[in-house]
This record gives C-alpha cells, sequence and structure tokens, in this order.
C-alpha cells in the first residue's frame, strides 16, 4: 500500500524541478552566462592534463615516456581523479623568486619559479575537488540534522538547534581558522573545518522548510495508511524540502574557493607550491610594486590567478542568485 | 517587555557559556605539551612542561580544564601570545582600537550606500537601475577581498603612488604621536588627532584608512543591497502603500514616508550581520594592508600554530557578536511598536 505513495509523490515532484531549471535559463542573460561560465571550468578541470601537461616528478610518478603526451584512457582518468601527489605539485622552472614574464613554456609567466597556466589550471580540479567534498558532506550532515530537528521535534530540535546556535556564535571565517590553526594546514584539513562550520546554516533551512511540509495533508495521509515516520521523513517531506537548499548548495560552490583561498593566502591552506588558486595569490602579493619606472611590470602574476578565482565565484553566484529567484515564491 | 529584555539579558551569559567550552574543546585537538606553552611567558620556562602540563591538569577531562580555564578566564587570564610575546588579553587591548577605527570607517559608509543602492533597486525593480545594482551586489559577492586588495595595491600605491600600502600611520605621525605631540585619548588615529587639532595627522590616518576600508566596504555591500531590495520589495507590495497611492499621494512621499520606514526595519539586523562580516574581512585586510589590528594578528597566531592567540580573538569576535545580536533584539522593542515581546 504504502508503495504507492512514493511513487506519486516522485511522479509529481520531477516535472516541476524540471520546469523550474528550464524557467530559470528561459529569457535570463545571468544565468546563461553563469551556466557557460561554470562549463568552461569544468572542461577546464577536465582537460587538465592536455592544458597544462604534466613535467618533471609528475611524468615520472605516471611512468610516461619522453615522448608522450597524453597517456591511454585509463592513465588518463588516473591522472584526473586520483593524481600521484607530485602532478598538484606546481612544477618548478626555476629558483628565483623573481616572476618572469609570459613566453613559450610558461604562456601565463611564471612567480617563485612556479608556472602560473600549470597553478591555474590544476587549481581548477582543487576547486571542484574541495566544493564538491565540502557540499557532500555539508548536504549530507545538515540535511539529516535538519530533517531529524524539523520532522521529530521536541527535545531533539531543541538540543540540534542550539549546537547550530553554537556555530552561528562566531562568525564563519573566524570558527575555519580556528579550526584550521587547531587542525594544522593542508587540503584534507581545510575541507574538514569548512564542513564543521557550513553545516548549521543548510540545517537551519532544511528545519524550517520540513516544519511547514510537516503539518501538509499529504503527510497526514501518507501516515493516515500507516507509513512508519523515518519512511515519511525520508521519501515524502524531504524530497520535497530540497528545493531551497539546491540555491544555497550551488551559491557555496562559489563561495567555498574563496575561503579555501583566504586561507591559503593567510598561509593556512594547502602546502607550498600545491596547485591552488589562493596559493599564487599569496605568491602574488610580494610583486605588487614594479621595479622604478614600470609599475605594472608583474601584472601577470596578480591579473590572471585574481580573475580565474573572480570569474569561477561569479559564474556560481549568477546560477545561484537566478535559481534562488526562481524558487522564491514571491516572484510567481 | 521588561521581562523579555531580562529573559534575552540572561542568555548572554549561557551563550558564552557554549561558545566558551567549543573553545577549550577545540584546545583538545592538540596534545598536552603544546597546551603547556600557553602557561609560559617566556623560553626558559620551557624545561618546566611537564610540571606546567601537572599544576594546570592539562591531562585532565574537558570539564575539568574547562573549569580551570574558566577560573582564569574571568580573572582575565586567556593565556601568553607566542606570536606578539604579550598575554593575550594585552594584545587584545592594544591592538583593538585598530579595528574599531577601520570597522567604523566602513561600518557607516556601508550601510548609507548599501541601503540607498538597496532601495533603488526595490523601487525601479527590474529595470535597468535594478539591473546594475544587481550586477555590482553578484560582482561583490564574486570578488574576493584579497584579490580585490592586491589590485587596488598594484594600481593606488604600486603605480600611482596616491595612498600608503601599510599600517595605519606614516612614520612622521608615528613619531608625533609617540612623543605626545599628539595626545593619546582613544587610541583611534584619527580621532586623537582631531582632539589635539593636528589635521596633517588627521588626514594621514584618512589616508591610511581609504584601501582597506574600501575593499571591505565593496566584500559587504552585496548583503545590504540584496536585504534592502527584498524588504523594500515587501514593503511595496503591502496593502497599506496601495492605500497610500489610492488617496494621491504622491509616489515620492509614498517610497519615502511610507514604504522606506517599514522596508528599513530588517535593517537592524543586517547590520548586525555586517559587523560580524567585517570583523572576519578584517583578518584579511589588515594582513594585506599590513594593517596593526586583531585580525592581522590572529592570521598571524593561526598561521604559527599559537592557539591561545587565536582562541583570544576568537572569544573576542564571539564577545561581540553576541553583544550585538543582544543589541539588536532590543532595538527592535523600540524601533518597531509592533514588536512587544510578551
Amino acid at each position: 500500500m504504502s508503495a504507492v505513495t512514493p511513487n506519486s509523490a516522485q511522479r509529481a515532484s520531477r516535472p516541476a524541478s524540471r520546469s523550474v531549471l528550464a524557467r530559470t535559463f528561459r529569457r535570463n542573460l545571468p544565468a546563461r552566462v553563469g551556466a557557460v561560465l561554470i562549463g568552461l571550468y569544468v572542461l577546464v578541470a577536465l582537460l587538465a592534463p592536455v592544458l597544462a601537461p604534466p613535467q618533471g616528478n609528475c611524468r615520472r610518478a605516471l611512468t610516461l615516456s619522453e615522448t608522450q603526451v597524453v597517456p591511454g584512457p585509463a592513465a588518463y582518468l588516473r591522472e584526473l581523479l586520483a593524481p600521484p601527489a607530485e602532478c598538484l605539485q606546481m612544477p618548478r622552472q626555476g629558483f628565483a623568486a623573481q616572476p618572469k614574464p609570459p613566453e613559450t613554456g610558461t604562456p601565463l609567466g611564471s612567480v617563485g619559479g612556479y608556472d602560473i597556466r600549470y597553478g591555474l589550471v590544476w587549481g581548477t580540479r582543487t576547486a571542484f575537488f574541495l566544493g564538491i567534498a565540502v557540499v557532500a558532506i555539508t548536504v549530507t550532515v545538515g540535511g539529516f540534522i535538519g530533517l531529524a530537528a524539523g520532522f521529530f521535534g521536541g527535545w531533539l530540535d531543541n538540543i540540534l538547534m542550539r549546537l547550530t546556535d553554537i556555530t552561528f556564535a562566531f562568525p564563519g571565517l573566524i570558527l575555519v581558522l580556528v579550526l584550521v590553526a587547531a587542525l594544522g594546514p593542508g587540503l584534507q584539513n581545510i575541507i574538514i573545518a569548512l564542513s564543521l562550520v557550513s553545516w548549521a546554516g543548510l540545517a537551519r533551512v532544511l528545519r524550517s522548510e520540513v516544519l511547514r511540509l510537516r503539518e501538509l495533508d499529504y503527510v497526514a495521509a501518507a501516515h493516515g495508511l500507516g507509513s512508519q515516520r523515518w519512511r515519511i521523513a525520508l521519501r515524502h517531506v524531504l524530497p520535497n524540502a530540497l528545493g531551497p537548499v539546491f540555491s544555497i548548495v550551488v551559491l557555496e560552490m562559489g563561495s567555498l574557493p574563496i575561503v579555501a583561498g583566504a586561507l591559503s593566502f593567510l598561509g593556512l591552506g594547502t602546502p607550498l607550491g600545491f596547485a591552488d588558486w589562493g596559493q599564487l595569490i599569496a605568491l602574488a602579493q610580494k610583486w605588487i610594486q614594479g621595479p622604478p619606472g614600470e609599475p605594472f611590470a608583474y601584472w601577470y602574476v596578480t591579473l590572471f590567478p585574481g580573475l580565474c578565482i573572480a570569474l569561477y565565484s561569479l559564474g556560481w553566484n549568477l546560477l545561484g542568485d537566478a535559481l534562488g529567484e526562481q524558487l522564491d515564491p514571491r516572484n510567481r | 517587555m521588561l521581562n523579555f529584555v531580562i529573559r534575552r539579558l540572561l542568555t548572554l551569559p549561557l551563550i558564552m557559556l557554549a561558545v566558551t567550552f567549543l573553545i577549550v574543546l577545540v584546545m583538545q585537538l592538540i596534545p598536552p605539551e603544546q597546551r603547556a606553552v600557553a602557561f609560559t611567558t617566556n623560553l626558559q620556562q620551557l624545561g618546566r612542561v611537564q610540571e606546567i602540563i601537572k599544576t594546570n591538569h592539562l591531562d585532565g577531562s574537558v570539564f575539568e580544564q574547562y573549569w580551570l580555564w574558566l577560573g582564569q578566564a574571568l580573572g582575565g587570564n586567556l593565556g601568553f601570545s607566542r606570536t606578539s610575546g604579550e598575554t593575550v588579553v594585552a594584545t587584545l587591548l592594544s591592538r583593538f582600537p585598530a579595528t574599531l577605527e577601520l570597522t567604523l570607517f566602513t561600518l557607516v559608509p556601508l550601510v548609507w550606500v548599501g541601503v540607498w543602492l538597496g532601495g533603488q533597486a526595490a523601487v525601479h525593480r527590474n529595470r535597468l537601475p535594478d539591473a546594475v545594482i544587481r550586477i555590482i551586489a553578484v560582482l561583490g559577492y564574486s570578488i574576493p577581498s584579497f584579490v580585490l586588495g592586491v589590485w587596488l595595491l598594484v594600481i593606488f600605491y604600486g603605480a600611482l603612488d596616491w595612498l600608503p600600502g601599510t599600517g595605519n600611520i606614516s612614520n612622521d605621525s608615528a613619531v608625533l604621536l609617540m612623543t605626545g605631540s599628539v595626545r593619546h585619548v582613544t587610541g583611534l588615529v584619527t580621532i586623537d588627532a582631531l582632539l589635539s587639532g593636528r589635521l596633517d595627522v588627521l588626514w594621514d590616518g584618512l589616508k591610511h584608512l581609504i584601501l582597506p576600508a574600501f575593499t571591505l566596504l565593496v566584500v559587504g555591500i552585496p548583503a545590504l543591497i540584496k536585504g534592502t531590495r527584498a524588504s523594500m520589495i515587501d514593503a511595496l507590495h503591502s496593502d497599506y502603500i496601495r492605500t497610500a497611492r489610492a488617496k494621491g499621494i504622491t509616489e515620492r512621499t509614498v517610497i519615502h514616508k511610507h514604504a522606506r520606514r517599514n522596508a528599513l526595519l530588517p535593517v537592524a539586523t543586517l547590520i548586525s550581520l555586517s559587523v560580524s562580516g567585517l570583523l572576519q574581512g578584517a583578518v584579511l585586510a589588515e594582513t594585506l594592508y599590513g594593517y596593526p589590528g586583531v585580525g592581522a594578528w590572529a592570521a598571524q597566531a593561526a598561521a604559527a600554530g599559537d592557539l591561545p592567540g587565536v582562541l583570544g580573538f576568537a572569544l573576542m569576535a564571539a564577545t561581540i557578536v553576541a553583544v550585538i545580536n543582544l543589541l539588536t533584539d532590543l532595538a527592535y522593542t523600540v524601533i518597531d511598536p509592533r514588536v512587544r515581546y510578551a
């Protein structure tokens, strides 16, 4: 008996979510620009081994022969999804700290001996990896807590919401700073710290949505049909509560690399030389003033990494804004 | 009403208890030997680490440690910071005025411009001004403060040399402060200069504030624009606005007198959120511009693994946020007659 209801609930939700996406992109230039930008970054991440071919230690770790440019499909996938640590390290062109302008071999210039192009291309992969990892943890943990608090209420709700209160008592970046200082720097610890801070916002939003939904007739109907409470929560309430979460997740994808970049900039991020956008900006900080008479001599050092991180974030923000606008009931 | 105020005042210590417990909990992540360093004031004492662990029960349970920590913290002892070479409390006190000055100089234009832009966007909704203002907001969200800051430094400090690149005061003014020509009253450079009648020092202080304040403004303004726009749109759609228009009141009066006053109520919350945002932003902006505030020190402390320093700063930030939230809640009972807490 209860097998009928989830199916019909799914059938009802599918066309609706499709129309939200369709409405978001129809006659909405910013949303399209955002989608194109993100599409480009996805391409860069997927084509990383071609756009910035592995060099030196990375080639050796991949056991590539002298002339091989792109390895076979299996090796390519390995390079992309689980690259050896050497490949995520920006190759050094030399050990001079002085930036070198764009030339063949380093088309975007180099700083501190590091190839800027390599850092940006493989940094895109880092940004996606970090974003997806944090969002996955946040949505799972925050979603579960928000659902439990909203659906079951009572003392459980009280305890869980006081936990979010404590998280909200600190400005986000400051709590991240404390956690990274305690855990130590590194990509993995940054992901842990960012997840520990961002679950609370998501839990709150989902809770308020669940509170609204659980009073609706269809939940009472499912209850009347004899469905178990967890089943109602997971199959009936949760899918319908995910709408607002969607635009938050998209916006978070855009803001996470900024926070991670800030940590790298403060020297708390990835280890020195790791292919990461914030790292390159931290290196650029020392080259703000050109030699006398040529104020913009090191333009490539600040411009390319800055544009790269800003456009990535812009893409997600344009998408997230358009989605939020569509999902906002006031705009119907 | 009084009942609400008292109950709300009582929640503040509860929040602070929870926050400080979290801080002590985070400290358990590092081994007792490292935590013992917070109890030393010079290198010679490092030889007595085991003794320090024993006397301060650093290997005890979290609750035992929290109890001891709380006793010390209430006595004004938050430990010793390796990065500043002083106690945490002394560092916070000496560096806070600079951060306060930067925050105040950013907050006023931030709220003013943000609320104005948000209101304009709502009034001209879905027309050109709205589109332009929303683009400004999205750009502000997208550009990281450290990227904007580096670009501003390249242009206004590196290339044009119009504005200073580091610190909150030039060497000449610093000498005047040290010799007492500019009296030390508030610790805020601009205000002290004004009180001593030194306009040159005032201008010097202002010049040092422009770039960091502008950076924080650009990063902070989108939240204010979005918030004001949404609440103004809600206000413009309400029944009393339709009534006001039906009575034949000019559109100008409708917007300025009827809609805006009500739309500005949620802005109180936005302002308190902005203060929290500025505290975070200060960590980056102060580091970038070499500004001698608490944020720059907290960043150094975090990078050096100086946990007492970072936690002292976090405790300060959490206290400020808690107090500002309390003030906001209390302000609503005054500015919004509909809010009557039973």
